[in-house]
């Protein structure tokens, strides 16, 4: 039986109460979402929090919006709420198709989009969708709110821009109306976690690729992305040699390592395979919405 | 620190540590053996409850999470000595052999079936698919949930006995 270490619960009532416990209690204190990646690791006592503020309560931080033409995601949004949302599928189906393969139902009813960002497991499928489209996070702390660009975000496995005393509050994503996004992931068995996964995101002005985000997960791709691949696809017509050449830097732009998921050569093959079948989708929905 | 929550329509007020997790409260303190305890990893989802109608991995909640919430267990699928057709179907098409997946895949059946009648084989494929069965190799799993799926389109009826009771619309 795996038992956690002792620790004091707390329960907040509302993002200012979060975070005067945040700093009543100091560093040694942990929010607590949907727990399905804190309590694991508290099992295992790679976490020992002294103290755990439980923000489930905070429901005015779960919302699907649009806001000053963005698309605005509450910190306390859970996976399944975001994969049901119909705001979602019609602005960017790349946030489903994710969705639909982000764990099982039952851990998506309870794991939250905050709690995922914030873990920022190097495995994590909403960081790569999240940054393909251009995302960017609102972090609210004593000083106030503050709006943190995607590339500032992700700090590296584990690490994000919030601090301690900080916590996140909406990821907002500028609407594109005619932009086409789709997501690839291929898992090892139902409801595991990425062997590899690469999202894609196509703009088309006049026959030409006007903006392109490319997100990559669980290869150890810089904050998630591949900026070759980008350069590669805007200013060049949708075309299959350009799709297919942006694919293939993307899969030479970031460092995988061996696992029981997969050799280095091969993961970097899965990237480039997926990265196209993205695109390709991205591109002729991309076309569809013109 | 002490909790009070619904648990299966009755108040209990009960004395916890804060790290004692949902599936030992459950079990050890209030004798509901009925959810099982698995992997202890969510992923095996032998130990699905509702919390607050939805389900739910219980080894992966804190009990103190479920404070002032309602749990429902497998224990109230029955109601007044009557079986929920979700039951039913499971013992009539063989959907258990050693049976210990099986409450966590009921609880979730139920829900799948309060909140679409009539599903495809594909959704109650994807509804369990967060749920391990080392014995049937999940066909007779399919069949006992489409039978009382069935049986609820035939019958024209609320879906579970208990589901009024329960505030679930069908
Ligand atoms: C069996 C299983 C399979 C999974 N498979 C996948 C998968 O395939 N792909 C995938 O992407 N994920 C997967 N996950 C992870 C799942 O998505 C988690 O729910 C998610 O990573 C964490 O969300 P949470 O709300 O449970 O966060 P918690 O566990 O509550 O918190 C995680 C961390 O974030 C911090 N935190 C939480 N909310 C905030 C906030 N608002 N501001 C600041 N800090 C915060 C916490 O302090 C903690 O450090 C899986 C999980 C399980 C259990
Ligand atoms: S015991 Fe909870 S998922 Fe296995
Ligand atoms: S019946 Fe034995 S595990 Fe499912």
């Amino acid at each position: 039986m795996q038992v956690p270490a002792s620790f004091d619960y707390e329960r907040a009532a509302s993002v200012d109460h979060a975070l005067s416990l945040l700093r009543r209690h100091g560093p040694e204190a942990r929010l607590i979402a949907g727990g399905h990646s804190l309590i694991p690791m508290m099992k295992l006592r790679l976490a020992q929090p002294e103290v755990l503020i439980d923000i489930n309560d905070l429901s005015d931080l779960s919302y699907i919006r649009i806001a000053d033409n963005r698309l605005c995601i509450g910190a306390m949004t859970r996976h399944a709420d975001l994969l049901a949302s119909p705001l979602v599928a019609e602005h960017y189906p790349m946030l489903v198709e994710a969705e639909e393969v982000i764990a099982d139902p039952i851990v998506r009813n309870r794991g939250s989009v905050g709690g995922s960002l914030c873990q920022a497991d190097p495995s994590e499928d909403l960081s790569a969708a999240f940054a393909a489209l251009g995302a960017s996070f609102v972090v609210a702390g004593e000083a106030g709110r503050r709006e943190v660009q995607g590339e500032d975000f992700h700090l590296g496995p584990y690490t994000t821009a919030v601090e301690a005393d900080e916590m996140l509050v909406e990821v907002r994503i500028p609407l594109r109306p005619s932009m086409g996004s789709a997501y690839e992931k291929l898992e090892r068995r139902a409801g595991d976690w990425a062997v590899a996964a690469a999202a894609a995101a196509i703009r088309l002005e006049d026959g030409v690729i006007a903006e392109a985000g490319i997100g990559l997960s669980a290869v150890n791709a810089a904050h998630f992305r591949s900026p070759q691949a980008e350069r590669r696809l805007v200013g060049n017509p949708a075309d299959q040699a350009t799709l297919a050449e942006a694919a293939s830097l993307a899969g030479a732009d970031c460092n995988p390592s061996a696992d029981q998921r997969g050799p280095v050569d091969y993961k970097r093959h899965l990237v480039s395979e997926l990265t196209l079948r993205a695109l390709v989708r991205a591109a002729a929905s991309a076309n569809r919405r013109i | 620190m002490q909790v009070q929550m619904t648990v299966n329509g009755q108040p209990v007020t009960a004395e916890i540590e804060a790290r004692l997790l949902l599936v030992h409260f459950l079990r050890d303190q209030l004798g509901l053996t009925g959810t099982h305890w698995g992997c202890d990893t969510s992923n095996c989802g032998t130990c699905v409850v509702w919390l607050d109608r939805t389900p739910v991995k219980s080894c992966t909640i804190f009990a103190a999470m479920a404070d002032g919430h309602e749990i429902h267990t497998v224990e109230s699928l029955e109601t007044d000595g009557k079986l929920d057709l979700v039951q039913e179907g499971f013992a009539n098409l063989h959907g258990l052999q050693c049976g210990f997946c099986t409450p966590g895949m009921m609880m979730t059946a139920r829900w799948l079936l309060d909140h679409n009648p009539s599903p495809t084989d594909a959704e109650i494929r994807e509804a369990i698919s967060g749920q391990l069965c080392r014995c049937t190799g999940y066909e007779n799993i399919v069949r006992a949930i489409r039978w009382a799926a069935e049986q609820t389109e035939n019958s024209g009826e609320f879906a579970s006995p208990g589901a009024q009771e329960k505030g679930v619309s069908a």
